[in-house]
């Protein structure tokens, strides 16, 4: 049996589109992909991701538990501030990546929908070793992402004016304020390459306030959206997902991921064989790639190198929206994650030429 | 949602319609096919003289977020594929059984299971869930 969010009704009457999505019914998109990457490109988008896990980390040694389970430096994020950080295995493979929201007295975790239940016994198994107690608020809080260029002008106005916190709000900043009267906790957050926001709340008001988002400014200004444009729009900037840039069996220093992990900050999972990768220097690497030929790549295709030997394979392809052009990512030998490295993808049992191109291929327009 | 599904048409269980106009036969994707892809920017056809066997891949066609093999319902030859769409593949989405034609093809009997309308439909319903 598939998982339902508060708003799958609302999305089926609103005529989404749904699939499933790591054990979840969630709408893949509404319009049409290139209208909703379009809009979040250019104005907002408005995306239901409830399916995410998010977790609440408290106690005395909450801090001192984080830091042990994430190759981040938790300490280094203040009150009213998030970062990203990652999971990972003691052989340095990457378990999940996670946002980490530091709020009042406690930490909130967002974890990938299709990770939660793996993501949250890997916690609880480190738990108690810790003063800290770990609550999942994954099915009483609905999340939405309200993304885009006019997200923030768009928000204000449903601000209440004793709220007033958004405004101020810095990349990755996280308050409390009052939405449409409703107490939301507000992230600058996204996986879009644009200025957006998170929102948490009570699953009390799901359709209300979606309602109420998609009502604001001019008609049209805030297009619903779906998990198709979240991965284009995700793809362009090149944020890793998981199952494909990063999991189990790829490490960060592979994945380009390296600044996520801080060996100096003391003991953590995977520190020893994180140590000894980036010591040795990752065997493998992503890579961007345009194709010279004609096609387009898709996830899970065969990398040759242009003798013919199997070396890699597509970890994401797709023609980009914004660029206009089909580009891919791929897990490829080191040498060949060289900007200008050559190599070929096989496309319908054909090899097409590829050129190994720069990332990001979007640079992301976050206000900092 | 419901889709066109012409009843002069015959239609093969991977989305493909065919109309028959004297002995040849013009071939393109079904309108629930167009949907289920959403935007089409990519597409592959064969050239004018090649031949296929039932069953066979003769092109490819892609959206953002998807990408699906094109079947040839019957066997035969390749005597023409619609070469607008090669710079601009909108019409498949805007009039698959019109402007969005891919090829035309001269038969040489042998075909694949072709269904009339009434039974296309019912297979789109089955897949819906």
């Amino acid at each position: 049996m598939l998982k339902r969010t508060p708003l799958y009704a609302k999305h089926v009457a609103m005529g989404a589109r749904m699939v499933e999505f790591g054990g979840w019914e969630m709408p893949v998109q509404y319009s049409g992909i290139m209208a909703e990457h379009n809009a979040v490109r250019t104005s907002a988008g408005l995306f239901d991701i409830s399916h995410m896990g998010r977790f609440m980390v408290r106690g005395s040694q909450a801090l001192e538990f984080l830091q042990y389970v994430v190759t981040s430096d938790v300490e280094q994020i203040p009150l009213g501030q998030s970062s990203y950080g990652l999971l990972c295995n003691p052989d340095g493979g990457i378990i999940d990546d996670v946002f980490i929201y530091h709020v009042p007295d406690e930490y909130l975790v967002v974890v990938n929908a299709s990770n939660r239940a793996k993501d949250w016994d890997w916690l609880q198994s480190h738990a108690l070793s810790f003063d800290v107690e770990l609550e999942d608020r994954s099915a009483r809080w609905v999340m939405l992402a309200l993304q885009g260029p006019a997200a923030e002008a768009l928000l204000v106005q449903a601000e209440g004016s004793s709220a007033d916190a958004l405004g101020y709000l810095p990349f990755h900043g996280v308050a409390l304020t009052s939405l449409f009267g409703v107490n939301v906790l507000i992230a600058r957050t996204g996986y879009t390459g644009e200025d957006g926001f998170e929102l948490f709340f009570d699953l009390d008001h799901a359709e209300y306030l979606w309602d109420a988002l998609l009502a604001l400014g001019a008609p049209g200004s805030v297009k619903p959206c779906g998990l198709g444009a979240r991965d284009s729009l995700r793809f362009e900037p090149c944020l890793a997902l998981y199952g494909h840039e990063i999991s189990d069996t790829i490490n960060p220093y592979e994945a380009r991921l390296g600044w996520v992990v801080k060996l100096n900050k003391g003991d953590f999972v995977g520190r020893e064989a994180l140590a000894a990768i980036k010591a040795a220097g990752p065997q493998r690497r992503i890579t961007g790639f345009e194709l010279e030929g004609k096609g387009i790549a898709r996830g899970d295709y065969p990398v040759h190198s242009v003798a013919g030997a199997p070396i890699g394979y597509v970890t994401t392809g797709m023609p980009a929206p914004t660029l206009g052009r089909p580009l891919g990512i791929a897990l490829v030998p080191t040498p060949l994650s060289a900007e200008g490295s050559t190599f070929d993808v096989i496309v319908r049992e054909r090899p097409v030429r590829a050129r190994a191109v720069k990332m990001p291929f979007y640079k992301p327009r976050y206000k900092k | 949602m419901s889709h066109k599904t012409p009843a002069e048409l015959r239609y093969s269980k991977s989305d493909e319609w065919l109309r028959i106009e004297g002995d040849e036969v013009v071939i393109g994707i079904t309108d629930f096919a167009q949907d289920q892809l959403g935007d089409i920017v990519y597409l592959e056809l064969p050239q004018v003289g090649d031949t296929v066997s039932p069953g066979d891949p003769f092109g490819a066609i892609e959206s953002v977020k998807a990408s699906s093999q094109l079947y040839a319902p019957l066997g035969g030859e390749i005597v023409a594929v619609n070469s607008d769409l090669e710079s601009n593949q909108e019409p498949i989405n805007q009039d698959p059984y019109g402007a969005g034609w891919l090829i035309r093809m001269r038969p040489s009997g042998a075909e694949e299971e072709l269904l009339a309308a009434a039974a296309y439909i019912q297979h789109c319903e089955d897949r819906a869930h």
